[in-house]
């Protein structure tokens, strides 16, 4: 708690009072799946798009025993998740670390990292658009009133033009699901390679919205349904190829320039689960031959 | 009439009884009473601002009347009073056993959405999650309301307004509605346009038994389409009958001079 009395705030930044308001929230989100509810969101000393929502909540749920892991599109050291992780160093002081399992309190955009979440982690999502239905149904009186009523037919519809232009779902991020069987939720820009990984998961997901504040929830052991076609089901993305480092054949790749000669290869998006796997001495493709520093240089220039 | 004849033994669809809505000191409609039947087509006839749409949007149930009682008959569960029904009821209604049809299609259509999914778009609501038998359905649609086959990707955008408006009846008709609400649904259409809608509506209706309660400002409209009639002023119903009685021998000099057509130009 030194470092977060010496700079001058609140524990974790945000005052007690707006702590409180946004756990109350919190409570009502978890005790309805994937309802969005409002909050009187702060402002942060970030802009909207920098994860404000995730970082409230964050703010709002941690305690200075927590360990807290920070990923953008994955990995731990791009700008985003450093400069979130650094924020939190310096108003709350906490204990940080780039494993999954070690940490306690995990703020996420765009991934949810490879290793199984455990029971009493939390997961804190960065949401830009908490609307799922909004693209197609700009009026949000009305998109109250269709998650008042579960009137979800609209949202089939999406999926319906997909099939119809692409010949097959084409939304490979941000993939609606269904909480609980009552709430339609958008998972946040994560690929829909992370979606069975909301299913029953042990851990706590909590997700916030900074621009439209509005928090939503997903309890642990909690039923996530991705939305399908009888004839057209939900699938995932796959790869004919294992990550070129680590050989993993069941994480999430990311294809990255590798020189100026259109050199390519594919690696985990998940950078801590790929070190650990070749400290436990797997070997990709190119494992051998390409250090770390330079696959993770490529990510963060691929941020979309 | 033997199409009306043989209605009046069957229980009616939806009766008003004394339906009354006004804006603060303004009159919308006043004291409306009629009786709609099975497959029957009333047509709402008027100069603008006699009531038309406010009546419409009572019956509709998209305005509370101030007074009065609308009831319709409820499949699986008979006459109910439908501002007894809760907003999701309502809205179930809507897009189940009642259709409406804009005069604007960009009030009836989600122009955003190729004309497939506007016309699958009921069948999802009501729990259709089969890809092939929700296209199917809407291309059984398109064909009815005579939409090349090869617009189905397309955005109603790119249409003209009367295929526009055939769109918008596919899309309401696919769940087999049996009351259909028209607010001027051949208004801002060529002339050679609307007869071709009228005519398509007209078979499209006969052939399915629907109902259709249809306002206009039009008589050629109504004497294409209606079995009955109801000529409103000023937010009342001055004369009520068969449209042919009411076209060939108006009694009610509102009625006589809207004939005469010298309030049609
Ligand atoms: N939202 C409103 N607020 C106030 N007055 C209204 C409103 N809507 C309609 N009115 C008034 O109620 C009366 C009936 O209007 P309504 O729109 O029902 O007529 P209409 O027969 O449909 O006319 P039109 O042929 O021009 O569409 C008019 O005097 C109109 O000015
Ligand atoms: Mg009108």
């Amino acid at each position: 708690m030194s470092g977060a009395r010496e700079s001058g705030y609140n524990f974790a930044y945000l005052d007690e009072q707006t702590k409180r308001m946004i756990r109350r929230t919190l409570l009502k989100a978890l005790a309805a799946p994937g309802y969005q509810a409002p909050f009187g969101g702060r402002e942060m000393p970030l802009a909207y798009g920098w994860g404000t929502g995730g970082i409230q909540v964050t703010a709002s749920v941690i305690g200075p025993e927590d360990v807290l892991k920070v990923i953008d599109q994955g990995a731990d050291d791009t700008t985003n998740a450093v400069s979130i992780r650094r924020f939190f160093q310096l108003v709350a002081d906490v204990e940080t670390t780039e494993a999954t399992e070690k940490a306690t309190v995990i703020q996420t955009r765009h991934r949810i990292p490879e290793a199984p979440l455990e029971e009493g982690q939390i997961i804190v999502y960065q949401v830009p658009q908490p609307e799922p239905l909004r693209h197609l149904e700009p009026r949000e009186v009305e998109t109250r009133k269709m998650h008042a009523y579960a009137e979800y037919g609209l949202m089939q519809v999406r999926l319906y033009e997909d099939i119809a232009r692409y010949g097959h779902i084409a939304t490979t991020y941000d993939y609606p699901v269904m909480v609980n069987g009552r709430y339609l939720m958008a998972p946040s820009p994560i690929p829909k390679f992370d979606n069975p990984k909301m299913q029953d998961n042990p851990a706590i997901q909590l997700f916030g919205a900074g621009r439209e504040k509005r928090i939503y929830a997903i309890p642990p052991y909690t039923s996530v349904r991705s939305l399908d076609f009888e004839d057209h089901p939900f699938r995932t993305q796959s790869w004919d190829q294992r990550c070129a480092l680590c050989d993993a054949d069941d994480s999430y790749l990311d294809e990255v320039i590798t020189d100026d000669r259109g050199g390519r290869m594919f690696v985990c998006s998940d950078t801590d689960y790929c070190a650990r796997r070749r400290a436990n001495g797997h070997v990709g493709a190119q494992g051998a031959i390409d250090p770390v520093g330079e696959k993770t240089d490529a990510l963060s220039g691929d941020a979309q | 009439m033997s199409a009306a004849a043989s209605m009046r033994t069957r229980a009616p669809l939806m009766q008003a009884r004394s339906v009354t809505r006004s804006y603060g000191g303004n009159i919308g409609c006043r004291d409306v009473s009629f009786t709609l039947y099975p497959g029957e087509v009333i047509g709402i006839v008027g100069e603008s601002g006699s009531g038309k749409s406010t009546l419409l949007a009572c019956l509709s149930g998209r305005l509370e009347p101030d007074s009065g009682v609308i009831s319709y008959d409820m499949r699986g569960r008979g006459f109910v009073d439908i501002q007894t029904l809760s907003e999701p009821e309502r809205r179930m209604l809507m897009r189940t056993d009642w259709g409406m049809v804009h005069q604007n299609p960009r009030d009836g259509l989600r122009m955003a959405v190729s004309a497939g999914g506007n016309v699958g778009e009921r069948l999802m609501a009501v729990g259709a999650r089969h890809y092939g038998d929700i296209r199917g359905e809407a291309q059984n649609w398109l064909a009815k309301v005579e939409i090349d086959l090869e617009r189905i990707d397309d955005k109603p955008r790119t249409f003209s307004g009367g295929m526009q408006q055939r769109l918008q009846i596919a899309r309401n008709l696919v769940t087999t509605p049996r009351l259909v609400f028209m607010d001027e649904p051949t208004g801002g259409l060529d002339v050679s346009v609307q007869a071709r809608l009228l005519d398509l509506l007209r078979g499209l209706v006969r052939e399915l038994g629907i109902a259709v309660i249809v306002v206009t400002h039009d008589l050629a409209v109504v004497r294409l389409l209606a079995d009955r009639l109801m000529v409103m002023r000023r937010g009342e119903v001055v004369e009520h009958g068969l449209t042919d009685q009411v076209l060939d021998d108006p009694h009610h000099p509102y009625t006589q001079l809207l004939v005469s057509s010298v309030l049609q130009a």
